[in-house]
């Protein structure tokens, strides 16, 4: 070891409080219990529009992240410093989330207005036939 | 700890390590950092492309599937036992961070078990997802599922889930060697020597990033 000492390696406090921890993991449940009910109400009667319950979905995974990182991981009871350096380049993310999504729609967008050929196309029903596991084998052409 | 520290302390002044953490620990967490790019690349791309095409397939048509229940349509069912898996040895592997803290050899062992088997259990629902989706014609370069509207689509929803699962599938398979690596050297009783188990706590931190990589998968694909 290296004669710097950190206070990780010298434990002040005897005990580790594992009621947290066990707090973190009903939390997580829950919010994945909402997210699975939302989206089977979604499923039988459509009626948050898919939009909404999308947006809803984003600010749940965000959360349970939260979590993960904060108590599982610990990083909530690092110093500030430290958690900086962590936390501001995540925050690149959000730039690369929005303008690579943004720059995907605008190519679709563009591609539909110029090439009236694609946009046709992609609005061709695919024949129908009921995929049958044993008719199409791996390796086979598309 | 960030409690422990007096106020007005002066952190950058020389003689402690001003980030309270030792070494290896502040590397893991700059490693995970690179790797959540990595994956953030990766989900970033799928959802570029996503937004770029006229249609994409209905992900509770294809992942509608359980073990052992034949042709059935439960979409969400199987994939939620599996981040109930995945979160669940999270949780014991905290308690063996936790375990570890106290200087408590033998509770690190009784967690880490669970981590492991968790571990192994996820991996195994993976496989048994592949094996079936392989069954059903769907691989790289192959997609048998159509778009949601009925049109064709492309390749790119089976180049991506094989991609993004695959890498992430592996990631678990590399934590639960580390667990397993971890598990033995704590038998074998080289932290009880060494006196702290900070090991225990970096293996911790990569779990921990594998099932915080999951969470993000489990949305993008199975849920948006």
């Amino acid at each position: 070891m290296s004669n710097i000492e950190t206070a990780a390696s010298h434990h002040h406090e005897p005990t580790f409080d594992t009621r947290p921890i066990w707090r973190t993991f009903w939390i997580l449940l829950g919010i994945t219990m909402v997210e699975l009910v939302l989206a089977t109400i979604h499923l039988k009667t459509g009626f948050p529009p898919k939009l909404v319950v999308n947006g809803i979905y984003l600010i749940l995974t965000c959360a349970k992240a939260f979590y993960i990182i904060a108590e599982f991981m610990h990083l909530r009871h690092e110093i500030k410093n430290m958690i900086m350096t962590i936390a501001v380049p995540a925050l690149l993310f959000v730039w690369f989330i929005i303008a690579f999504l943004w720059d995907g729609d605008s190519y679709k967008n563009l591609r539909n207005r110029y090439d009236q050929h694609h946009a046709e196309q992609s609005k061709v029903k695919a024949p129908t036939e009921e995929h049958e596991p044993a008719a199409k084998k791996p390796g086979s052409p598309e | 700890m960030a409690q422990a520290v007096p106020a007005g302390q002066k952190w950058w002044s020389g003689g402690k390590s001003p980030f309270n953490v030792e070494y290896g620990k502040l590397m893991m967490w700059y490693f995970l950092m690179s790797d959540a790019f990595t994956f953030g690349a990766f989900l970033i791309s799928y959802g570029s492309i996503r937004f770029a095409s006229n249609g994409w397939p209905d992900p509770n048509e294809v992942f509608r599937a359980f073990p052992g229940m034949g042709e059935t349509h439960l979409p969400l069912v199987f994939v939620s036992l599996m981040t109930f898996i995945l979160i669940f040895s999270s949780v014991t592997m905290v308690l063996a961070v936790a375990a570890g803290h106290n200087n408590d050899q033998k509770g690190v062992t009784k967690w880490m078990i669970p981590t492991i088997i968790g571990g192994l259990a996820f991996l195994s629902c993976q496989a048994w997802e592949w094996t079936h989706l392989h069954g059903e014609g769907a691989w790289w370069g192959l997609n048998p599922f159509h778009n949601a509207d009925g049109s064709a689509a492309s390749t790119n929803f089976t180049n991506f889930f094989f991609t993004i699962t695959g890498f992430h599938g592996f990631h678990v398979f590399s934590g639960v060697v580390i667990n397993v690596i971890m598990l033995i050297k704590n038998l074998r009783g080289d932290f009880a020597k060494r006196g702290h188990y900070l090991m225990i706590e970096k293996a911790g931190l990569y779990w921990h990033f594998v099932d915080l990589v999951w969470v993000f998968v489990f949305t993008c694909f199975y849920l948006l």
